[in-house]
């Protein structure tokens, strides 16, 4: 937590859009006039390595080219990442927020992040995916949930993003079923606290 | 005011090399690099840009390439990083005696070995005899700003430019950055006149020259070198005038009244500007000194800040073996010979091969300052931090 | 033995490492010839014009008029031989300098 800055730490695999993620968040915030900074954390690049992504949000420019040391958000896009690396490194267990992609209730994971007493989340974002996209990509979903639990910004606004960003790259259909990952995300997330 | 735009800084710098559109890119692809060659490709195959795009085998034949589109009088750029920078090195000075204005995006990394992919300054400290000028951003709107700049500086002080940003660190993070259109750019920058034409049957280019002339020729660049300064600041005043962004060849952030004041380059320095708010509003005098034109040394501007200081800092993320410091504290403390009296300094090196530089450093450097103020010395003058004691 | 055209001081000296020479075509206040051992001579009885001396010349000595080959730069052969070796009608024969 730096002052008037948001920072949000986003847990995956490689391969899964933690990075597409954090940026989509980014440039939607930024459409929105807002200061922004995504950047992802590289080690040796291969297909399912755990890799974190980050995103800072501010109303002003943003000065700071540090890592970030403690995130306010915490979203973890593959849930077998908790238990294998520390998720909650550097977070407020008072005020921190975890959100989670898993078909299992917030309660689950209370239990398996002891001491955390933030806000917990979860969602079934590669159930969803796997519905509105047909493949396992949980990121999107994941974006959603996010936009529910802490209101950050309007859900709008990661619309516009996401259909103007994808269009470049994906076929209609893939885009009109990202877009509705994004909505169901939003919409079926559980929160706890 | 331009539209803002956010993408990845190597996007960005590929968007600003489409806008300059320059003559001919002759690039070979190394990581933390290779998105500016790989997007800039993609404006030369829509059609986007005029560009002469050569592939190539190596960066040796990259910038070999580049040199002789140089000399045939056409605009030029490429990219590159670390080893590939390092390739380039015989090339490099050929290029600046040759007074070729070719532009050079260099995404900062580590040298290897270790093999290491991350942003420090190494590879551009290792070329900085080379004769070339110098600049290194502290985030993606410098770095666009830098680039454009580039061709104005390069051609008006005949000598090519290296303008770089750390690897990774802002190479790869998205940030929001004010742009120009295309059309604005291109006023800026005027059109490339060559000095001379390779059909001039007159000319002999690329001479030989021995004991009797080589050191005149040399005399006669080192000199043109120097007036290298004064073009980055007119360059850097006609860039504000156009975008409300004025550019020198330091900045200087709370330094007027400063104890003690850190000398730092890159991304670093945004990192410190923010220890620098908050130290203020605790009630010490602390304030930083950006470089932002590394080569040539702008010396003058340098003394000019630090010599009311009681203290500098100076943060150096690259090493030279066996050297007195850092390079920049190397260079930094020779001209500070100059002054009569010169305040406490002290050389800190950091960061090497993308070790993160927290806020927490950058302030337990200034709190090592603020007690040489009050008398109480250090332990040691040159010093490694962020590393395993 | 052509003039001194070296400036005097250095700061007449160019801006980068290309020379101009106002004075006489193609650069020629240079010789280049001392170290020439033999020198080319042309039988232009035989020699077809076909040009292929003159493209092969490293120091541009050959001298062509009208399309027709007609003999040597001598301030700037330096006696190599290419020509010679390379003329299909063997019209080039390389001669002692000193006789
Ligand atoms: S190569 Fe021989 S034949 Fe051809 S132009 Fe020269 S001298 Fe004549
Ligand atoms: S001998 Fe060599 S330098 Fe002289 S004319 Fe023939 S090819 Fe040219």
């Amino acid at each position: 937590m730096i002052e008037n800055i948001l920072e949000i730490r986003w847990h995956g695999r490689a391969g899964q859009g933690v990075k597409t993620a954090s940026y989509l968040l980014a440039e939607a915030a930024m459409d929105l006039g807002k200061y922004i900074q995504a950047f992802p954390e590289y080690g040796p690049e291969r297909m399912g390595a755990p890799m974190a992504a980050y995103t800072r949000i501010s109303d002003e420019k943003i000065l700071i080219h540090s890592g970030v040391e403690n995130p306010d958000i915490i979203v973890v896009i593959d849930p077998t990442l908790v238990g294998t690396i520390d998720i909650l490194k550097g977070v407020d267990l008072e005020k921190g927020i975890v959100i989670i992609n898993s078909a299992m209730e917030p309660a689950v994971f209370r239990e398996k992040l002891p001491g955390f007493k933030g806000k917990l989340a979860t969602v079934d974002a590669t159930g969803i995916a796997l519905d509105t996209i047909g493949r396992p990509i949980p990121n999107v979903p994941m974006l959603g949930a996010l936009i529910k639990v802490t209101n950050l910004l309007p859900l709008e606004s990661v619309e516009e993003k996401l259909k103007h960003k994808f269009s470049e790259k994906f076929t209609e259909k893939i885009v009109e079923g990202n877009l509705k990952a994004l909505e169901r995300g939003y919409q079926e997330v559980r929160i706890d606290g | 005011m331009g539209k803002k735009i956010a993408m990845e800084t190597n996007q960005l710098a590929a968007f600003a090399m489409a806008q300059i559109d320059p003559d001919v890119v002759a690039a070979y692809p190394i990581t933390p690099s290779t998105e500016v060659v790989q997007e800039f490709s993609k404006y030369v195959a829509n059609g986007e840009v005029t560009t002469e795009f050569v592939p190539v085998e190596s960066e040796h034949s990259a910038i070999s390439a580049c040199l002789g589109a140089a000399t045939a009088g056409a605009r030029v750029m490429t990219a590159t990083a670390s080893q590939g920078l390092a390739l380039m090195n015989e090339i490099l000075h050929i290029a600046s005696s040759a007074r070729a204005p070719i532009s050079v995006v260099v995404a900062s990394r580590a040298l290897s070995g270790p093999i290491n992919i991350h942003g420090d300054h190494m590879d551009i400290s290792s070329i900085r005899d080379a004769g070339w000028i110098i600049m290194v951003a502290e985030d993606a709107q410098e770095a666009y700003d830098n680039i454009i700049q580039s061709i104005p500086i390069a051609e008006r002080a005949k000598f090519p430019i290296i303008t770089s940003y750390d690897g990774f660190i802002t190479s790869h993070a998205v940030e929001v950055a004010e742009v120009l259109e295309k059309e604005e750019v291109q006023k800026f920058i005027g059109p490339k006149k060559p000095d001379y034409s390779v059909f001039d049957e007159k000319l002999t280019i690329g001479v030989l020259a021995l004991q009797d002339s080589y050191i005149e020729f040399k005399r006669k660049q080192a000199a043109d070198y120097d007036k290298v300064i004064d073009i980055v600041k007119e360059v850097g005043k006609e860039y504000g005038d156009l975008t409300g962004r004025y550019y020198d060849t330091v900045e200087k952030y709370m330094t007027d009244d400063a104890e003690v004041i850190m000398v730092a380059m890159g991304s670093t320095a945004g990192t410190a500007k923010v220890v620098v708010d908050q130290m203020r509003a605790e009630g010490h005098k602390v304030g930083l000194l950006k470089i932002r034109l590394f080569r040539p040394v702008p010396k003058d501007d340098i003394i000019g800040v630090l010599r009311t200081a009681d203290a500098v800092m100076i943060m150096d993320r690259a090493y030279t073996y066996g050297g007195v410091g850092g390079p920049l504290f190397e260079e930094i403390s020779a001209a500070m010979n100059d002054l009569p009296c010169r305040p406490y300094m002290a050389n800190y090196i950091y960061g090497l091969g993308g070790r993160d530089i927290k806020p927490s450093h950058i302030r337990q450097v200034f709190e090592d300052g603020l007690k040489a103020v009050k008398g109480c010395g250090f332990d040691q003058q040159i010093k490694w931090i962020t590393v395993r004691e | 033995m052509a003039k001194d055209l070296m400036p005097k001081s250095w700061k007449e000296f160019p801006d980068g490492i290309h020379v101009e020479v106002k004075d006489q075509p193609q650069g020629f206040d240079y010789i280049t010839a001392g170290w020439r051992t033999f020198r080319p001579e042309v039988n232009l009885d035989k020699c077809v014009h076909c040009m292929i001396c003159w493209l092969v010349c490293p120091d541009n000595a050959v001298v062509v008029e009208d399309g027709k080959m007609t003999g040597f730069f001598y301030d700037h052969c330096k006696g190599c031989g290419v020509c010679a070796n390379e003329c299909p009608v063997k019209a080039i024969e390389m001669v002692p300098e000193v006789k």
